[in-house]
């Protein structure tokens, strides 16, 4: 079962990311036998997403931060590819990973990883390992308001990954929203590639940190990336709004304009303050959502969206690590620091060895910091406090089964029901193609019940005729369905 | 500044174009660019009618994860657009609904 055919044990990174990457060359670099898993084209995860090769970029770290670490982490992986020590497949979406607990008295578990094949994902593989890291980062959460289904409103990450990606932008003249650190590295890529972004519009009130002045001091780094992206916005002429939201996107067919307000203390809208603005794309997004399918399904312990790690990165459930926006949202630099402490203690725990702290003490006083220095972030960046009363009752709020809000509303104040997974039983929403990735914390917004990831049966559709599949036989090439029903 | 594209930006020397359609109608595709992108790059940003109400719909999370951007491609119906990389000669559909009735 176990493929240790060298002897040395074998780790399956799953996530090619900056935690992915790291973990992967300090497990390698100690002797242990990696393979790279992602569902991309191309390793890099999302902050150093790649642009397609055929398009022959000369100059790719003009739309990237810190790419002498992402030279590092690319030439590091090429080097232990060529060695033979980490194999990378890219083009490989991970739909579940299961456990076989050691059979006989103490023999440790081992893992089998199961992917899908192309952007198609219908041809079945698997990779046996004997301890599993998961460093499947994160997706952007965006909250509903009207008007947001219209054809040139995209996630914000959604439009920095598809110029980082494919050098496309969506329009000509955006407006990017919504509340969080990324709106900026959003507005800056696009105006730096030609999109006039006519209004960065935050939420927040900056004016929040001030309570955290302590740990904003303890960051200088963190001081003066802020403060570049102040010069850059004001260079691109963006003209920034705090303490504003967009109330409604406005178009036929497709987006022709957005309407912004003010907030007053209490995140209502001001009255009078609304203003038009007309653009073709809105770039929006309320934070980050981690991706942690594959860790439930394995059973590990969530504290509360995140999944749970201890100082080494392990998960509760023994041979299963997971380090990066999986275990909470904190940017590149954290993951990479989570990522670096994974490879350590997995290699070294593989081995029967107790990880030498000495040796991840720098990387995990960084983790600390960063990870005090998000949790200040994120008590400033919050969406709207009422933005719930801005959703009309006509708005779409799960967009695969079309489930507007008034269906919501009527299901908790007229059925009595009191969770999401009622909410969900009632009006569908919540049980298309994403699952309720999109719509699941707008379901909770408006049903006024705690966000909680929702329980999914696999971490991507799965075609019947792999999951039908017995272990040996060929698989089916021309599977239709999927393992759930999403029409 | 003078107004610059993606490409400038990067300085992207990219390899010969070719060609694709959408709805019978031909798009230039730069190589290595998903369907989504090509389509962008057209100046198309719909390509999904839903089920229900017949909206129309394109990308939105960019990244997989929101199937916003079903596409039928050479007679496929429910590829992610912002996934699948174009190819030359690809027949590109709107897909409605399901798919499964046009
Ligand atoms: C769309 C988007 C754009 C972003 N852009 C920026 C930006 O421009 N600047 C910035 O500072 N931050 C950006 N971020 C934040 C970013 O998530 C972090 O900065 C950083 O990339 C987190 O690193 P990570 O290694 O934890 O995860 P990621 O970098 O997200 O890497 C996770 C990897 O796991 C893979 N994966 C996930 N699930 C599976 C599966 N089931 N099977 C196989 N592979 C899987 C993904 O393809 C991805 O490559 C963006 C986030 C998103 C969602
Ligand atoms: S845009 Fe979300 S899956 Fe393609």
């Amino acid at each position: 079962m176990t493929d240790r055919t060298d002897g040395r044990p074998h780790l399956a990174v799953i996530g090619a990311g900056p935690a992915g990457l790291t973990a992967a060359l300090a497990a390698a670099a100690r002797g242990v036998r990696v393979t790279l898993v992602d569902s991309a084209a191309q390793a890099g995860g999302q902050f150093y997403r790649q642009t397609a090769p055929g398009l022959g970029a000369r100059r790719p770290q003009a739309l990237h931060h810190q790419w002498r670490t992402w030279e590092r982490l690319r030439d590091g992986l090429a080097g232990h590819v060529a060695a033979g020590r980490v194999t990378s497949l890219t083009d490989h979406h991970v739909w579940f990973v299961e456990r076989q607990s050691g059979t006989t008295g103490g023999a440790p578990a081992s893992f089998t990883v199961h992917a899908l094949l192309g952007p198609e994902q219908e041809e079945p593989v698997t990779v046996h390992a004997d301890a599993v890291l998961l460093a499947t980062g994160g997706y952007e959460k965006v909250l509903p308001f009207p008007g947001w289904t219209l054809p040139g409103v995209v996630t914000a990450g959604g439009a920095q990954a598809m110029l980082k990606g494919g050098l496309v932008l969506p329009g000509r003249t955006a407006v990017v929203a919504g509340t969080g650190p990324l709106l900026l590295p959003v507005a800056v890529g696009l105006a730096s590639a030609g999109a006039k972004v006519a209004a960065l519009v935050e939420s927040a009130d900056p004016r929040a940190f001030v309570r955290h002045a302590r740990v904003l001091a303890a960051h200088p780094a963190k001081l003066a990336e802020g403060a570049w992206y102040a010069a850059e916005l004001a260079r691109y002429r963006v003209r920034t709004r705090v303490r504003h939201t967009v109330v409604a996107a406005h178009g036929t067919g497709r987006l022709e304009a957005v309407t912004v307000a003010a907030l007053d203390g209490d995140g209502r809208v001001r009255p009078g303050t609304e203003r038009r603005i007309p653009c073709d794309t809105l770039a929006v997004g309320h934070g980050m959502l981690p991706h942690t399918d594959l860790a439930e399904a394995l059973g590990c312990r969530l504290d509360g969206v995140d999944v749970a790690v201890d100082d080494e990165q392990r998960t509760d459930v023994p041979g299963v690590w997971a380090a990066g926006e999986t275990t909470g949202i904190g940017g590149a630099a954290l993951a990479g620091a989570e990522g670096g402490i994974a490879g350590v203690s997995i290699a070294a725990r593989l081995n029967s060895r107790i990880p030498d702290r000495s040796s991840y003490a720098s990387a995990a006083k960084a983790r600390a910091g960063m990870r005090e220095f998000f949790a200040a972030v994120d008590t400033v960046c919050v969406p709207p406090a009422r933005w719930a009363e801005h959703v009309t009752d006509d708005t779409v709020v799960c967009r695969c089964e079309e489930v507007t809000a008034s269906a919501v509303r009527e299901a908790v104040d007229e059925l009595g029901a009191g969770d999401v997974r009622t909410v969900k039983l009632l009006t569908r929403a919540g049980m298309g193609w994403c699952q309720g990735r999109m719509c699941g914390p707008a379901v909770a917004g408006l049903a006024r019940c705690p966000e909680t990831p929702s329980r999914r049966p696999f971490a991507r559709p799965v075609p019947l005729g792999v999951l039908a599949r017995e272990p040996g036989e060929p698989h089916d090439t021309s599977p239709s369905t999927t393992g759930w029903d999403p029409s | 500044m003078t107004p610059r594209t993606p490409l400038d930006l990067v300085d992207a020397r990219r390899g010969p174009a070719f060609t694709v359609t959408f709805d019978g109608r031909e798009i230039t595709v730069l190589p290595g660019q998903t369907i989504a992108a090509a389509l962008w790059s057209a100046g198309i940003t719909s390509w999904r009618t839903t089920r229900g109400s017949g909206e129309p719909r394109g990308v939105f999370c960019g990244i997989g994860v929101c199937f916003d951007c079903l596409v039928s491609v050479n007679g496929r119906v429910n590829q992610r657009a912002c996934l699948v990389p174009a190819e030359a000669g690809d027949v590109i559909r709107t897909q409605k609904g399901t798919g499964h009735h046009d």
